[in-house]
This record gives C-alpha cells, sequence and structure tokens, in this order.
C-alpha cells in the first residue's frame, strides 16, 4: 500500500510545531518523543505501521481548535484518531503528520430521558454510551464488534455499524448532531437534539466522511429503551443457497429480526474447534435474534422456524433461557479471535444484494482455491454486509501480497454483483485503490469537491479514501 | 417564458440543464409549494418514470424519480410491503394539484408520524442518480443497505430541495407491512401533559411507532400512540402502555386516525402554517410564546413525533394584521434559533409576498459551508435558486 512522501519541509519543522502545541495544551498531551509516537504507528489494521511526526490528546473542543489552528498556519497534515480500531487503517499516521487523538475527551456532557437523547465527548467509548444510560433501561443501538473499545468519533468517521443495524440502523441514522472543528480551527454546531435538517443535511455528509471534512469532539446520541428480552435461534444448512434462500423468505413474511448472521463451514468449523459451542456439522449456520416480551418472543421464533422448517434444516435449536442464547452466541462472536489462532487473516466487508449471497459465496470458494488461501464466511445476512475473513501467513514471504489482491477481487466481485466496497469498517487506505471499481472519475470528482468545501488546503486524513495518483493534485497544493 | 421541460431520460435531463440560459425551477410532481419559488423555465422530472428494481426478499427496490408515490405504493403494497417513513401528501394542505413523486419526497426529504421510530425519508435512500448543475450525470451510495463507500452524499442530496442536481433515480430500503395496528387515545388536559405523556410512551421498550396530539371539536385535547406488528404483541403492548399512561388521563381504543395526522387536511382552510422541529421538550416554550404573542388571536397547534414536530397555524382571522403576523414569524424562527432546531413557513397568503426568510436561516459557519457546497455542484447557480433562502 503506497502512502505519500513524507513532506521534508514539515519534518524540518517539527520542534516549532510541537513548541506551538505545547504552547495551548498541557504539557503532557503532547507527544514528539520518537519512542512514545510510536504507540500511534497503527490502528487495527497492523499490517501498515508509520509513527506520526507528533501526537496531541487534548481534552476540549477549544484545545483541538487551538491544535487546529497550529496544523494549518505551519501547512501540517493531521491524522484525527479515535480509540485506533479501524480495520481499514482509517487512522493510520504518515510520517510528517499530527495524530489528534480524542482519548482524553470521554466526557458524558448531558442525558436527557424525557428527548431520549445523550450528548458526549467524541473520545467516549461505544458501549459506554450505553453504559451511561443502562440504569434508566436505555441503550445506544449501534454496536460494531469493537465497542468495548472504539470511540464514537471513529464511529462516526466510518458510519459504524454492527451485528442489530438490520433493525436499529447504523450511526448515521442514529446521530442528531455535532460539535466539530474545522480545519482552520473554526467551531461549528450541526444539528442539535431536534430531528433533520431545514438546510442541506450537512450531519450527513460528515457522518462517513472518514475524518476528512472537520474533527468532531461532541456528539448528540439517539438513545431507545431497551427491549424487555432477546433471543436467538440457530438453523443449520447443508448449503449456502438454502440458507440464503431461508434468510430472503424470513424478511420476506414480515418478522423483522433484530440481527441475522450467517457463517459458513470453514467459519463454523474453526469457531466449534475454538469455541466448543457445540455447533452442528454443516455448511452453513444462522442465527436469527428476536426481542421483545416473552410472549412477542416466542410468537417470532415461531414464525421463524415455520418458514425454516420448509427449507429442511440439518438442525434447528431455539434457545430457552440466557444461558442457551450465550451458548449460541459464543462461536460468533469468538469467530474473530477463533480465526486469528490459526492463521493471520484480512478481514473484509464488502456488501452485496442479499438476492447474490449464493452466488457470492460459491464465486469466493472458486478465488480461494485460484488464490490457494482458506476464506471463512461471517456477515450479517440480514443486510448483505459479507466478513469474508481471508487467511493466510503474515512470515510467509509474498502471502500477505497474495491475500490483498484476493481481497480486491472479492470485493470488485460485491461491486459486480450490484454491491460495494465497504458497509461498515470504511475506506481508509485498505480499499483507496478499489474506488474506481466502484465510482467513476466525476463521481469521485464531486465527493472530493466537497472535501474541498471543508478543507481547501487537503490537510485532514488526506492519503485516505480517495487514489493517490486521483487526489494528487489536490495534495500536492 | 419557455415552455417547461420534461427530459425523457437521463441524457435529455443532462442536456436540458447545459443548454439552459438562465435559472431553471426543477419540480417533480409540483405538489410542494414550501420556500420561494424560483423564477425561471421549469424542469420536471414527471417523465422520467418506472420501477427499475423491486426484490421484496432484500427489501430493496430502485425507480425513476419520476414515478408517482402512489405507484410504488401499490407495487409494494402487492408484496405486503411499505414505504415506512410515511411521506406526508402536502396537497389538501397545501391546496396543490399535481402527482407526488419519488424525487419531490427525496428533495423535500419528507416523512411522516413513523419517523419518530424508524427514520427520516433520507434514512430510507440507499442510492441516487442525480444530474448536478454543470449537467454531470452522477451516482452515490448504491442499492445495498450497508454502504460506507465514500462520502454519503445521498444524505447531502434528500433534503436540498433540488438546489445541488436534479434526481433521476433513487435506490430505496423498504419494509414489510404489520399484520396489524392500534391506536391508544389518552385524554389529557394541558399541552405539558401531552408531551410528558408522549415521552412516557416513547419511553417504553414497546416500539411506539406513532405519538401526536389531536384536538376534537369540542377543543378537547387528546394523545395518540400507535404500536404495529403481530397481534397478539399488539394486545400485549396496549394493555402495558395502557397501565403505563392512565396517570396522564382517561385512555380509549381508537380506530386508525393517522392519515390525518400525516396530512393534515384540516389545515387546508388556515392562512399560514408553520412546521417546526425542536427537542420535544421545548415545544412547550414555543407554545407559551405562541400564546403571548396571539393572545388576541388564538392559533392552531398540532404535535407529532412526540412532541418533535409541531404544526403552528392560523387561519385568517387570526392572521389578519400583517405587522403582528412579520412579528410572529421573526420570533418564531428567532427562538427555535436559540433552542436548537428549526422552524419552516409551509404556506402564508399574508406572508407570501414578504421579504423573510421561509427556512429557518442558518448560523454563519453553516451558511458559508452551505454557499460554497452550492458553488461547487451549481456553480452557476442555476437550480432552484433562492428556494431554501
Amino acid at each position: 500500500m503506497e502512502m505519500p512522501q513524507p513532506n521534508l519541509e514539515i519534518l524540518l519543522k517539527k520542534a516549532k510545531v510541537a513548541a506551538a502545541l505545547r504552547a495551548v495544551l498541557p504539557h503532557d498531551a503532547v507527544i514528539d518523543d520518537p519512542s512514545e509516537t510510536r504507540a500511534y504507528e497503527c490502528d487495527a489494521l497492523t499490517a501498515y505501521r508509520c509513527p506520526p511526526m507528533i501526537a496531541v490528546l487534548p481534552s476540549t473542543t477549544q484545545q483541538v481548535s487551538d491544535v487546529l489552528k497550529i496544523c494549518h498556519h505551519e501547512g501540517v497534515p493531521v491524522v484525527p484518531r479515535g480509540s485506533g480500531t479501524s480495520l481499514a487503517g482509517g487512522a493510520l499516521p504518515t510520517a510528517d503528520c499530527v495524530i489528534l487523538g480524542v482519548a482524553k475527551m470521554s466526557q458524558v456532557l448531558e442525558t436527557d430521558y424525557e428527548n431520549r437523547l445523550i450528548r458526549v465527548q467524541s473520545g467516549r467509548t461505544n458501549l459506554s454510551v450505553s453504559g451511561a444510560v443502562e440504569e434508566e433501561d436505555f441503550f445506544y443501538a449501534p454496536d460494531p464488534s469493537s465497542q468495548l473499545a472504539c470511540a464514537i468519533s471513529g464511529n462516526i468517521a466510518m458510519n459504524s455499524g454492527g451485528a442489530h443495524c438490520l433493525k436499529y440502523g447504523v450511526t448515521t441514522n442514529n446521530l442528531l448532531g455535532v460539535t466539530m472543528v474545522m480545519m482552520d480551527g473554526e467551531i461549528v454546531e450541526i444539528g442539535g437534539g431536534h430531528l433533520d435538517s431545514s438546510g442541506l443535511d450537512i450531519l450527513g455528509i460528515i457522518c462517513g466522511s472518514e475524518g476528512q471534512l472537520g474533527v468532531v469532539t461532541e456528539a448528540t446520541l439517539r438513545i431507545l429503551p431497551k427491549p424487555e428480552g432477546a433471543r436467538p435461534v440457530m438453523i443449520a444448512f447443508d448449503s449456502n443457497e438454502v440458507a440464503g434462500a431461508c434468510v430472503a423468505d424470513i424478511i420476506k413474511a414480515g418478522v423483522l429480526p433484530v440481527a441475522i448472521e450467517f457463517m459458513d463451514r470453514p467459519i463454523i468449523e474453526i469457531c466449534e474447534n475454538f469455541a466448543k459451542a457445540g455447533y452442528p456439522d454443516c455448511e452453513a449456520l444462522l442465527i436469527v435474534e428476536v426481542e421483545g416480551s416473552e410472549t412477542e418472543i416466542q410468537d417470532q421464533l415461531d414464525r421463524i422456524c415455520t418458514i425454516a422448517q420448509k427449507h429442511n434444516p440439518v438442525e434447528l435449536r431455539q434457545s430457552q433461557s440466557d444461558a442457551e442464547s450465550a451458548a449460541i452466541w459464543l462461536g460468533r462472536k469468538s469467530a474473530f479471535g477463533a480465526v486469528g489462532q490459526v492463521a493471520d487473516y484480512m478481514c473484509l466487508d464488502g456488501t452485496i444484494p442479499v438476492s447474490a449471497l449464493p452466488e457470492v459465496l460459491r464465486r469466493i470458494k472458486e478465488l480461494s482455491k485460484l488464490y490457494g488461501l482458506r476464506v471463512g464466511n461471517v456477515f450479517h445476512a440480514g443486510d448483505g454486509n459479507m466478513h469474508p475473513l481471508i487467511m493466510f501467513d503474515a512470515n510467509k514471504e509474498g502471502d500477505l501480497d497474495l491475500c490483498e489482491a484476493m481481497g480486491a477481487d472479492v470485493l470488485r466481485l460485491c461491486v459486480e454483483v450490484g454491491g460495494c466496497l465497504t458497509g461498515e469498517h470504511g475506506v481508509g487506505i485498505e480499499k483507496r485503490d478499489l474506488m474506481e471499481d466502484q465510482y467513476s472519475a466525476s463521481d469521485l470528482e464531486i465527493q472530493m469537491a466537497v472535501k474541498d468545501v471543508f478543507d481547501p488546503g487537503w490537510l485532514l486524513n488526506p492519503a485516505k479514501v480517495f487514489p493517490l495518483s486521483v487526489s494528487e493534485s489536490r495534495r500536492a497544493s | 417564458m419557455s415552455a417547461p421541460l420534461f427530459p425523457q431520460d437521463e441524457a435529455e435531463l443532462s442536456a436540458a440543464i447545459i443548454d439552459a440560459a438562465g435559472p431553471l425551477q426543477i419540480l417533480g410532481g409540483g405538489t410542494r409549494t414550501i420556500g420561494r419559488i424560483s423564477e425561471g423555465q421549469k424542469l420536471s422530472t414527471a417523465q422520467l418514470k418506472g420501477i427499475v428494481l423491486y426484490e421484496p426478499g432484500a427489501l430493496t427496490l430502485v425507480a425513476k424519480t419520476g414515478t408517482s408515490i402512489a405507484d410504488i405504493v401499490t407495487a409494494l403494497a402487492a408484496e405486503n410491503q411499505k414505504l415506512a417513513f410515511e411521506p406526508m401528501d402536502h396537497r389538501i394542505m397545501l391546496g396543490t394539484e399535481g402527482t407526488p413523486t419519488l424525487g419531490g419526497v427525496m428533495a423535500a426529504n419528507v416523512s411522516g408520524p413513523r419517523r419518530i421510530q424508524v427514520g427520516a425519508a433520507r434514512d430510507f435512500a440507499l442510492g441516487v442518480s442525480f444530474v448536478d448543475g454543470s449537467g454531470q450525470f452522477l451516482k452515490n451510495g448504491g442499492r445495498v443497505m450497508k454502504n460506507v463507500t465514500g462520502y454519503d452524499l445521498v444524505k447531502l442530496m434528500a433534503g436540498s430541495w433540488g438546489t445541488l442536481g436534479v434526481l433521476s433515480e433513487v435506490a430505496l430500503k423498504v419494509l414489510p407491512v404489520s399484520e396489524t395496528q392500534a391506536t391508544l387515545k389518552i385524554h389529557v388536559s394541558y399541552w405539558d401533559h401531552a408531551v410528558a405523556c408522549m415521552s412516557a410512551a416513547l419511553g417504553t421498550p414497546f416500539d411506539v411507532s406513532g405519538a401526536a396530539t389531536v384536538c376534537d371539536a369540542a377543543g378537547g385535547l387528546g394523545v395518540i400512540i400507535r404500536v404495529e406488528g403481530f397481534d397478539a404483541s399488539i394486545r400485549y403492548r396496549m394493555t402495558e402502555l395502557k397501565a403505563r399512561l392512565a396517570k396522564f388521563g382517561e385512555t380509549e381504543e381508537i380506530s386508525d386516525p393517522w392519515a390525518e395526522v400525516k396530512d393534515l387536511p384540516a389545515w387546508a382552510l388556515l392562512d399560514t402554517v408553520w412546521k417546526v422541529s425542536v427537542r420535544p421538550t421545548d415545544a412547550l416554550n414555543i407554545i407559551t410564546m405562541m400564546k403571548e404573542l396571539q393572545k388576541d388571536y388564538g392559533f392552531s397547534c398540532q404535535l407529532d413525533w412526540g412532541g418533535g414536530l409541531m404544526w403552528l397555524g392560523l387561519d385568517a382571522k387570526q392572521a389578519c394584521d400583517l405587522l403582528a403576523c412579520i412579528q410572529l414569524h421573526t420570533a418564531l424562527q428567532g427562538l427555535v434559533a436559540q433552542l436548537g432546531g428549526h422552524a419552516t413557513l409551509m404556506k402564508s397568503d399574508i406572508l407570501s409576498k414578504q421579504d423573510i426568510p421561509h427556512f429557518q436561516p442558518l448560523s454563519r459557519p453553516v451558511e458559508m459551508i452551505t454557499q460554497t457546497l452550492r458553488g461547487k455542484f451549481d456553480p452557476r447557480g442555476i437550480l432552484n435558486p433562492g428556494r431554501m433562502n
């Protein structure tokens, strides 16, 4: 993965920039010792690393504004960072950048149960937002699998989803407002506690803009009353096609589960070996979860089971208790860790129309044979968001390149069948060079024109999202 | 003035924009006469017609923007599905004619009572195709439910009232029709009780899909709460809601009132109507101000979205004093700016010729961003200029 050459002029200014930053931040909030900046050299896409020139950890919106004013004045690129859990390299530094981490900004600023919202500093972790409203039986719905660690700032940057977004939507559907600092230091309030915008939906483009338009420091989020209960059913099939058809029938029948998770044979076997969840020997496994009161849950599960029975499942296991629910989820929830035990892996997240599921799984299998790399598929089937895990050996020369080449082919396949490169992880650097497979030159040009509006000098996270050759003239200006 | 343009396809749409000598008035069915209607040649998407793709099992429908909402609803109903955001039909309230189209609904981000539960029109738009002010044909998003590939211009286009580009195709997420629904009415005495009652209902785990107020002919105030789903579940939730909301007033189950809440037919008779979006509890501050400023005349009010959406109206007698009306409009947008939210003038005989902002004025930095964005999408400033001012 190519990154731009660091700007020598900026590197030579390091001491001056660090001194300016120390003048506006507490002493320990500016990190410029190379032994310490290394802590920020990568995010969860660990194959790529580069320590930043300086890292700063402001505590307030005003401090973020002060930092950005300095960087703007000195022409220093800024890479915003939440908790560094991006799987797409969204927070990967360049050697000449300032990493702006919001980790110290984790306060709850307001909880308003009557109006069902919470306002937090953006460094707060996803799960601790729910934690802050739990005692009143509310929760924050988007639930990316990294929710224990990932920050709201990163969720907003990537428009993160999660297993339960089939019912509750992704970040953009649960975000009411932000306080954002523009690259020139100007503080802007967008949205708030009300719904929708009467002007252009600026909030809508900020969410998912991968930290390229501004640094979000505070967010107003919609919170929801917790459902009374939730329980899954596990349904095993002897082919991916039949499992796919069952998913479509469940959706068509008007039952709207909160989650429909799909695992294929390689993943089932790896998860079973790892977690001993008691999964059956089968080709495809669905975990379908519904919510409500005890009777509502039973009613919905009965409807789902009736539909599933028509597809002759190998096994159908309705959870009757919390312990059984946990057992059903255990394998799925440990999928990434389990694969990590047997191999290095790359996790893709292309999304496809649900109807294309069987074809895509068949062709991924062919690609797996062609490249000689194992692939397991675990994904959110209700919305077509795939997570093929391509396994490789990082210590074997050329294996990472091979894996990346295969990953690119899988993502091109997703686009070919009417889907997209990324459903919830973001483009970052990982999918940056594939953007031209999904978008025409003019489609990319209009997106870059949006960045021009917010950050005319292209200093915010400049080497991400758009292929370097496409953004070159802008970054050089 | 030249005859209206009705492009038949995207190529003709693009050519019409490239060839435009001056401002264009962009229309779908022309039923939403909100904002300052621009001068200029009419350009309608009404002939860009047809459902391009419909996959019920994937909850996805793609259609050209001139397709009527009625045709989409009919196609969906055949598969027992619906537009979950239940877009308002503005024709009766605004006294307009024509056919509401998909393009119009998206360009104006039109939602109905269920917005409080499932989201707005913009939340159901998966992808858009459009032609910008330079005549370029552009696409963003796609037809899958989760997509974070590049910037989300789908949201930006939704609610942009044709000022950034002319939508030609939209991909939508659709949802199954609920097996049944029920509505609980709670008779309340005061507006603050109404808001508290709606907040209490929306704070339960019973998946409330509508929370609004109604005023009966005798002037009594009521809160209506809707639940939807499978029959057994509805019975259970209605029982629970009745028990929890009884403290706000007498409760009764009533037959489906939601079409009137959504389309406001009774508001056709009013002279002036505002749509206000604020935090639900802030609606009470606005009612207090309205009572003060209109103490000699009175006004109409309906809350929806748990109080987050307010409809305020004046009949001809209540809107008889021009200066008072201008003052009221300014005070309303001023208070809303202070509280956070927006107030839009939906229609007004008395105010229509006045030089006042129909849409909520934006903060200075947001106005700057907005103007610069417009410049990128429509460098000649020919697409519905001034519509959102």
